[in-house]
């Protein structure tokens, strides 16, 4: 019945069963409600029904009565509200060492980019059992990432990033729709999420040919526009040392302190005047226009590589320029 | 009851004056209430021809019918012209407009010429609108999202925008018309308390009408200029915000949804009392509710924006603050089915409508619930769940309820009866068509389909055949009463003064009223709702 | 109020026929005045809203564009308006109590504030196209950058200050066109003698929007021109 008359998509992430278990009460509240209504009115139109020489007994109101009917279901709705909440609440934050995929949707595609180093045009592979992050943004109008099966939405918006994240509990191919009117082929920025077992997963993402991952590909990006000049890893930098950078708090110079996310360091490369660090002059340069999407994700990743100790596919983070950079155009 | 001799002869507002002069330089409030009527049910077939071809489109998952554009088109088209033009005026501009002055026994509004302009504002608008439509229209969806519409759409977005505009201000002077005529111009011995809850229901619509449009309408014009100027104030490529948009349109088009219920609401807690012979069940809770919908609606905007990247707190915050708004449309819900306790009641048209709506806004008011759960949210914000929601309110309850109260004060406005047996078998066909069309897109919404989309997986199919079959039958429930009320209005039965046996001042002057309402200045000595004290019609309306 | 039967005459030709008397009517328009000026407050709103909130994020580039704007001519305008209030203010008074001709040299010399201030404010636009500071396709934030070179200055974010400030302003001042407008008026009636201590309203519910544009002005003053004069760092 379920296959031949579905009333919900197939489950397939560990948020799916909490929000369908929701729906369903709702469901269930909703016609418990709806058919009581309609009965009490059924029954109150036959037997009072219009009937000569009777008449109708004109009833004021009854203050307790409006009471109750306003408590009890403003109290249901209150433990609606909780428990959506506490849906929410886990669907909005991704939990540590996440799988991170950094995507970039524009009319009418999905871009999508593993840490590892692999793109996807729309479509993304992620293994089963695993959390995966997606941090995204549009390079022209806002899109949504929707995905049914795993019952996520997030919009995509220009400008900055916005994240979501999941935990696939059961393999399979998934639509991945666009939610949010984008223009003309807004119903055909359509893709799909390939759920694999753990091993063909591996599989797949070995037979891609040797590409450099994310955050290396960031580490030149960072040395051909001459980052490394300024942003060092000593203190004679003119710029901040941005080892261990993310995630820590910043104080800025007109006293404000922020948190060194996915969206700081975006702005700071795009328009650095807006969050000066304290204790820096604002001279660096403006890189609006001179970096796409794609390489702005690149250098998040490599600078978010910074934070791990000098092994692994990183590298040593070596912030000492290598080569002469290219200057980059201001303005 | 007076069962005077009616002759068509007798001077009334219709009869007075003839020519085109009188009707389109008349300062009097029924009149001015039929030409909105005519002006509304003109744009209400362009609605709802856009909204057969979408229909007709989503017949098949391809797309087939007409172009991808196009089809943003049509979905765009149909929503403005829905809710500017035909929504947001229908009851306060064609019933209000009439009953507001009779029922609380004036001779007019307090400003009948600025009733008078807002019309005109509002056929200017139309006009634009047209004009847009027919050159091409805009294709940026209802809500005007930007920087789509700012910086990326081909289409007319100006046009569709100056044109809203204008029509905002043709909503914010009836507003103000009505305001101050409750207030200041209710007949001797009529007080707060003894008016009819159609006129505290258009006293609160007109609260957000006048203090939620002049935001859309700033809105609107940044939007313009910012087209027009390639400025930056919502485009993140020029430093702009495009969240600050959404919060400013939805700070408007949350209470608009208020707007386009609360008449309805009014109308339903007129005919239920009439049609059970008893007065309303709780008239102050009534009539409270319906100021606590008018300040909560303005307090819940960002439900609308809960996946739009706002943070988390604020997601709470207006989730729960959308959970107390519900409450008073619920204690609604209850008056009414505790009013017809105890009742006696008939199934005239009027009333078969009234039941509809009921039934309708109570399924449609709960799903807002699944709305407002911020879980639930993001699964089906975006998709036919929230398309399914919002029609069966504005459909399913606030067009019901302006059929139901056209049919209920039908004779008073025309002094005609309509055909009581094509009244009821129409109000049965749009029930039947309406739950048709719009029940199964709930489903549709939950298993993922998104809104707005000129073509779909196949798997969707099933249920959209479902939803284009509702909709041919339900319109043909619409054109039903077009053609009986014009047959009416040379064919009807003369109506009586008080054909229902309603209670209110209306029902007190004639069918229809002379042009200064009454013959004497009414004073009132009585509560509302007096049944007890009315007789019932002596016999049934006349089957046709 | 009494039951009289409608078509009774009243004695005020200036009554309107569907209100009861005369006092009905004076309420009635006074109330549709101040509720009218609520939706204005909505309307003005808005873009307030937008301001404050870029102003908050882009402080710099507001900083520098507020002091980019003549606070002499703003304040100087900002004195006339104030003056025209009063003249408003008197005038209503000269109405209550019947003097004609007062009122009438008052109503012209709150239009000639009126017609001042939008003279003051033309200037300044004038100024500001020459400085290249209005919005739009020749939009440049150049000698702003050249004036403040200790603080980054990014264009686009100076056109949205330039935008919302021409926006509000030049809102602001179709009001105040639109009040000159129905001032003429007043001014035309109260000379032909229709403004009596019985019937005076039209000139208390013109005062009243009068007033209101003044506020709005009293409002965007400091939001635009005064507030972060201090010197850029």
């Amino acid at each position: 019945m379920h296959d031949t008359f579905p009333l919900w998509p197939v489950r397939a992430s560990t948020t799916a069963g909490s929000v369908d278990a929701l729906y369903i009460f709702l469901v269930a509240l909703g016609a418990f409600v709806s058919v009581s209504i309609f009965v009490m009115i059924l029954i109150f139109a036959t037997r009072f029904r219009r009937r000569k020489g009777i008449n109708a007994e004109q009833i004021e109101g009854s203050t307790p009565l409006e009471l109750t009917w306003s408590v009890i279901p403003l109290c249901i709705f209150m433990v609606i509200f909780v428990w959506g909440a506490v849906i929410y609440f886990n669907e909005r934050t991704p939990p540590r060492g996440a799988t991170e995929i950094y995507v970039v949707a524009k009319q009418w595609m999905w871009k999508l980019q593993h840490e590892e180093g692999p793109r996807e045009i729309n479509e993304l592979h992620v293994p089963v059992g695993r959390d995966v992050k997606m941090i995204m943004t549009s390079q022209d109008v806002i899109h949504s990432f929707y995905v049914p099966a795993f019952r996520i939405k997030q919009d995509v918006l220009p400008g900055r990033y916005t994240t979501a994240w999941f935990h696939a509990t059961k393999a399979g191919t998934y639509h991945l729709f666009c939610a949010e009117y984008c223009g003309t082929m807004h119903s055909g920025m359509i893709g799909q999420v390939v759920v694999m077992e753990p091993a063909q997963y591996e599989a797949w993402m070995g037979g891609g040919g040797a590409m450099g991952s994310l955050a290396s590909n960031g580490e030149s990006i960072f040395q051909q526009l001459g980052c490394s000049t300024c942003h060092r890893s000593d203190t004679q930098g003119r710029g901040p040392n941005l080892v261990g950078l993310f995630g820590k708090r910043v104080q800025l110079e007109d006293g404000r302190a922020v948190i060194a996310d996915e969206n700081y360091i975006r702005e700071s490369i795009l328009s650095p005047a807006a969050k000066v660090v304290s204790g820096f002059k604002p001279i660096m340069p403006v890189f609006q226009g001179l970096v796409s999407e794609e390489q702005l994700s690149a250098l998040v990743a490599y600078i978010k590589s910074l934070n791990q100790p000098p092994s692994g596919s990183a590298g040593t983070p070596s912030l000492v320029p290598s080569t002469k950079p290219q200057e980059p155009k201001v303005q | 009851m007076a069962t005077a001799a009616i002759t068509a002869e007798r001077e009334n507002y219709l009869n007075r004056e003839y020519g085109i002069r009188s009707w389109l330089l008349t300062t009097d409030h029924k009149r001015i209430a039929l030409l909105y009527l005519l002006s509304i049910t003109f744009f209400f077939f362009i609605g709802g021809f856009f909204a057969l071809l979408i229909r007709l489109e989503l017949l098949t998952p391809a797309g087939d019918l007409v172009q991808a554009d196009t089809y943003n088109k049509l979905f765009t088209m149909h929503g403005q012209v829905m809710v500017f033009f035909f929504l947001i005026p229908s009851i306060p501009a064609v019933l209000g407009n009439f009953l507001v002055p009779l029922m609380i026994g004036a001779r007019d509004l307090a400003f009948p010429r600025i009733n008078l302009l807002s019309w005109y504002l509002y056929i200017i608008a139309g006009v634009m609108m047209l004009h847009c439509i027919l050159t091409g229209g805009a294709d940026t969806g209802w809500t005007f999202y930007t920087p789509f519409s700012t910086a990326f759409s081909n289409t007319k977005v100006v046009e569709a925008g100056l044109a809203i505009f204008v029509s905002g201000f043709s909503s914010i002077l009836t507003g103000l018309n009505f305001v101050v005529t409750i207030h200041r111009m209710r007949a001797p011995g009529m007080t707060w308390s003894r008016l009819p809850l159609f006129i505290w229901a258009h006293y609160a619509t007109s609260i957000i009408q006048l203090l939620g449009t002049p935001v859309l309408a700033v809105t609107l014009l940044l939007v313009v200029l910012e087209r027009a100027l390639h400025l930056g104030i919502f485009d993140p490529t020029r430093g702009g915000d495009p969240l600050l948009f959404q919060h400013l349109f939805w700070f408007y088009s949350h209470p608009a949804v208020y707007i386009m219920i609360l008449p309805a609401m009014g109308v339903v807690t007129e005919i239920v009392p009439c049609f059970s012979r008893k007065r309303i069940f709780g008239y102050k809770f009534v009539a409270m509710s319906s100021i606590a919908i008018a300040v909560f609606g303005f307090l819940v905007w960002a439900h609308h924006m809960f996946v739009a990247g706002i943070s988390l707190y604020s997601a709470l915050i207006f989730s729960i603050l959308s959970y107390l708004v519900a409450v008073p449309s619920a204690i609604k819900v209850f008056n009414w089915t505790a009013t017809m306790y105890k009742g006696s009641i008939s199934f005239a048209t009027p009333m078969l409508y009234a039941f509809g709506f009921i039934g309708l806004f109570t399924m449609g008011g709960l799903t807002g619930l699944f709305l407002a759960a911020l879980g639930i949210d993001v699964h089906v914000t975006d998709t036919y769940f929230v398309i399914a929601h919002f029609h069966y309110i504005m459909v399913g309850g606030a067009v019901m309820g302006y059929l139901g109260g056209m049919h209920f004060w039908w004779p008073k406005i025309s002094g005609r009866m309509y055909p009581e047996f094509w009244g009821k078998l129409a109000a049965m066909i749009v029930f039947i068509g309406f739950n048709l069309t719009f029940f199964p897109q709930f489903i549709l919404g939950y298993l993922g389909m998104p809104r707005r989309y000129w073509q779909y997986p196949p798997e969707f199919q099933v249920l959209n055949v479902l939803s284009t079959a509702g909709s041919t039958i339900l319109a043909v429930g619409y054109l039903l009463p077009m053609v009986y009320f014009l047959w009416s209005m040379r064919y009807g039965k003369l109506a009586e003064d008080n054909p229902w046996g309603a209670s209110g001042l209306e029902w007190t002057t004639t069918s229809p009223p002379p042009t200064f309402n009454f013959d004497r200045t009414p004073e009132v000595t009585w509560e509302a709702y007096d049944y007890a004290n009315i007789a019932a019609p002596e016999e049934a309306p006349v089957e046709q | 109020m009494s039951n009289s039967p409608i078509a009774v005459e009243q004695h005020n030709p200036a009554l309107r026929h569907h209100f009861a008397d005369m006092e009905q009517q004076r309420q009635a328009s006074s109330l549709g005045m101040w509720v009218f000026l609520a939706t204005e407050v909505m309307f003005f709103g808005g873009m307030f809203c937008a301001y404050l909130i870029y102003r908050y994020w882009y402080f710099n580039e507001f900083a520098a564009g507020s002091r980019s704007l003549d606070i002499w001519l703003g304040t100087i305008n900002t004195a006339v308006l104030i003056c025209s209030s009063l003249t408003v203010a008197l005038g209503v008074r000269a109405a209550q109590m019947g003097k004609r001709k007062l009122l009438v040299v008052l109503l012209l010399l709150t239009i000639v504030f009126g017609v001042a201030f939008l003279g003051i404010k033309g200037v300044e636009w004038y100024t500001k196209f020459q400085e290249h500071h209005i919005p739009g396709s020749s939009f440049s934030a150049d000698n702003l950058i050249k004036e403040y070179p200790q603080i980054r200055i990014d264009p686009s974010h100076e056109q949205i200050f330039f935008s919302l400030y021409f926006a509000m302003t030049g809102l602001h001042a179709l009001h105040m066109i639109i009040g000159v407008g129905i001032f003429t008026f007043l001014t035309y009636y109260a000379w032909k003698g229709r403004y009596t201590p019985e019937y005076h309203n039209p000139v208390e519910i013109g005062g009243l929007y009068w007033h209101f544009v003044d506020i709005i002005w009293i409002y965007l003053f400091p939001l635009l021109y005064l507030i972060d004069r201090k010197p850029l760092k």
